[in-house]
């Protein structure tokens, strides 16, 4: 194409004129100030600094909520969330979900155990090959679901009982102590209070520059939006769609392994539906839509951290855990309902 | 040069025949006796069809009529049964998609190729993103979205919106912008036009006069609304029941003309239906 400037139909409302330095700033100011509107995580944010406030200095339980003790146990609690919920965003991004990772969190730990003690790998290695199975889980769910073409949440349905029955059959449902040689790698992974929000902190950044800023995140947010579209611009499907389990398995992996050193115990009820049900709850208040095309990571974490934030601030003053799935339905419809509206406003939004 | 007929097909009205005047070194593009059936409808009869360089072809005829599947077959989607499609002088098969898009023959659906969700400029570059790996290089994408809109006179107030923000003549416009700068050599634009008011339409027959005016890309636009296309074509071939009946310089053609062969076209038709009832 030449470079010639041509004369533009001009029916789009023409281009900016050059921003003067005091312009750009305003405009700056502007961007951010509608960015804030628009990005649920900044609305999320602000309810996580109220719950704060309520409970640190309002509530009975001020004494208490902002105690490092209670802090650590906000943050045991929201770990295993967040960072499944890492992968779960992922896949709704791309229109896909992963009801399995329950169970590979519930499997990770007893391999771990079975390879120390039973076949005398090195922990470090065991650990590794843990990683490597959720992997490997997540390949089968995006093998079963992309190339034989059953619905995602019939794929992991499946695979999640199948591991669920793996893990009864291996450790005849009795919990198993953790191999002494692991404790080195323990401390790393969870034994060591802080270990787990730092790991969380650490992974909800770096996968936040991963959807964002990558081609990777990029091509995750196209296959979701339209997928038509995406194949038609030459992006590969079934490599975003297995890519996505493979990164959610790992996830399930890695917080089996956290939870089982935070807690000190192999324990095969930790193998359930739960930790991937806030997983998506978080990711639903984030802002993360189900139906694919958008999400964020940081609005996964601070969603889930809500709900640490009102179970842990609930108990403390006295509220029993039966009303808490009341508090927790209604934060999901809410947060669903706000993001239906949304995109309805936001196709109104369109210049006609 | 001599094609052999192809067997079986007698064209029941007298087609004009483009491939014998093939010679001609400035086609881009030719499309020689091709056919298409599936199962028991013959969707194509011994199509013959030439694309100058730089010039914009209407292609048009009702719904049914074939072009649907002669889009298909020029953009690599589905082979013909039978005919050779020869593109710059050398006869192609364009096995897939991808590999017509390699050649050079990009197609732009209407409303299908964007993605919502993303900005203006991620769609411009979608998968052939600027990378500083092994981060997006958003800055250079923005700028050069930014510069190559205004390259082809689609005023766009913003790179950054999202395409969900923009108007159906907008998204078109951004569409074509995009198969134009990934080396597409023949634009093939299907129902550009369809579902667009008039301020919308305006926006992008303006793109295609400034495609044209630039003369590196050749067009064939597919549509069934004559008088808008007749303004921007600089040749219109008609396509009814499977075969090209009627190939003019838009100069030499009328509205008028071209709904008078297609009235007499649902005339005859509809005395058959009569006739065998």
């Amino acid at each position: 194409m030449s470079d010639t400037v041509q004369q533009a139909p001009d029916l789009a409302g023409g281009t900016p004129a050059e921003p003067t330095p005091g312009g750009r700033v305003w405009n700056g100011v502007k961007r951010a100030a509608l960015l804030f509107a628009e990005q649920r995580a900044a609305t999320v944010l602000v309810v996580v600094v109220l719950l704060v406030i309520y409970f640190g200095f309002i509530s009975s339980a001020s004494s208490t909520f902002l105690t490092s003790d209670n802090i650590a146990n906000i943050t045991w609690t929201v770990a295993p969330w967040a960072i499944i919920a890492i992968g779960e965003v992922f896949l709704l991004v791309c229109g896909e979900l992963d009801l399995s990772v329950g169970f590979v969190l519930g499997f990770s730990p007893f391999l771990m155990h079975y390879l120390i003690d039973f076949y005398g790998v090195p922990p470090v290695l065991a650990v590794l090959l843990c990683l490597l199975m959720g992997l490997a889980v997540g390949f089968a769910n995006g093998f079963i679901t992309v190339t034989l073409g059953v619905p995602s949440f019939i794929t992991t349905l499946g695979t999640g009982f199948i591991l669920q029955g793996i893990m009864l059959v291996t450790s005849h449902a009795y919990p198993a102590t953790i191999p002494a040689s692991a404790a080195g790698v323990g401390k790393l992974l969870g034994s060591w209070p802080w270990a787990e929000i730092t790991w969380t902190i650490i992974l909800v950044a770096a996968f936040q520059v991963v959807l964002s800023r990558t081609r990777w995140g990029l091509h995750t947010v196209a296959v979701g939006g339209n997928i038509l579209g995406a194949s038609e611009a030459g992006i590969s499907i079934p490599k975003i769609k297995y890519g996505n389990f493979m990164i959610t398995g790992f996830m399930g992996a890695l917080t089996g392994l956290m939870v089982t050193f935070q807690t000190n115990s192999i324990d095969p009820s930790n193998a359930s539906y739960t930790p991937m049900f806030y997983a998506i709850a978080g990711a639903v208040i984030g802002g993360t839509a189900l139906a694919g095309g958008s999400g964020t990571i940081i609005g996964a974490f601070l969603g889930t951290l809500v709900l640490a934030i009102l179970f842990d601030g609930f108990n403390l003053i006295g509220i029993s855990a039966n009303p808490q799935p009341i508090i927790l339905g209604g934060a999901i419809l809410v947060a669903m309902i706000a993001n239906v509206q949304l995109a309805r406003l936001r196709r109104a939004g369109r210049t006609r | 040069m001599s094609t052999p007929e192809p067997d079986g097909t007698e064209p029941a009205v007298a087609v004009p025949d483009n491939s014998e005047a093939a010679a001609d070194p400035s086609d881009v593009l030719r499309v020689e006796h091709v056919s298409k059936r599936f199962g028991a409808v013959t969707a194509l009869i011994d199509v013959n069809m030439r694309l100058r360089q730089g010039e914009v072809l209407a292609l048009l005829g009702d719904n049914g009529a074939g072009k649907s599947t002669l889009l298909k077959i020029l953009c690599g989607f589905q082979p013909p049964d039978s005919g050779r499609i020869i593109l710059n002088g050398q006869e192609v098969t364009l096995k897939s998609v991808d590999a017509a898009r390699a050649l050079g023959i990009d197609v732009v659906y209407q409303d299908l190729a964007l993605i919502d969700q993303l900005t203006v400029y991620h769609n411009m570059f979608l998968k052939r993103e600027a990378v500083r790996w092994p981060l997006l290089n958003n800055r250079a994408m923005r700028k050069l979205a930014r510069q190559r809109l205004d390259d082809m006179g689609i005023g766009l107030k913003s790179v950054d919106a999202e395409v969900a923000r923009l108007s159906g003549g907008q998204r078109q416009a951004i569409a074509i912008a995009r198969a134009i700068y990934s080396d597409a050599k023949v634009l093939l634009l299907d129902e550009p036009l369809a579902a667009m008011g008039a301020k919308e339409a305006a926006l992008i027959l303006d793109l295609i006069r400034n495609i044209k005016r630039q003369g590196d890309v050749s067009v064939i636009v597919i549509a069934h609304n004559y008088a808008q296309v007749l303004e921007i074509a600089d040749r219109v071939n008609l396509l009814q029941q499977g075969k090209i009946t009627f190939d003019k310089p838009s100069a030499e053609t009328s509205v008028q003309e071209l709904n008078d062969i297609v009235i007499a076209e649902y005339r005859r038709a509809l005395e058959e239906r009569q006739r065998s009832a």
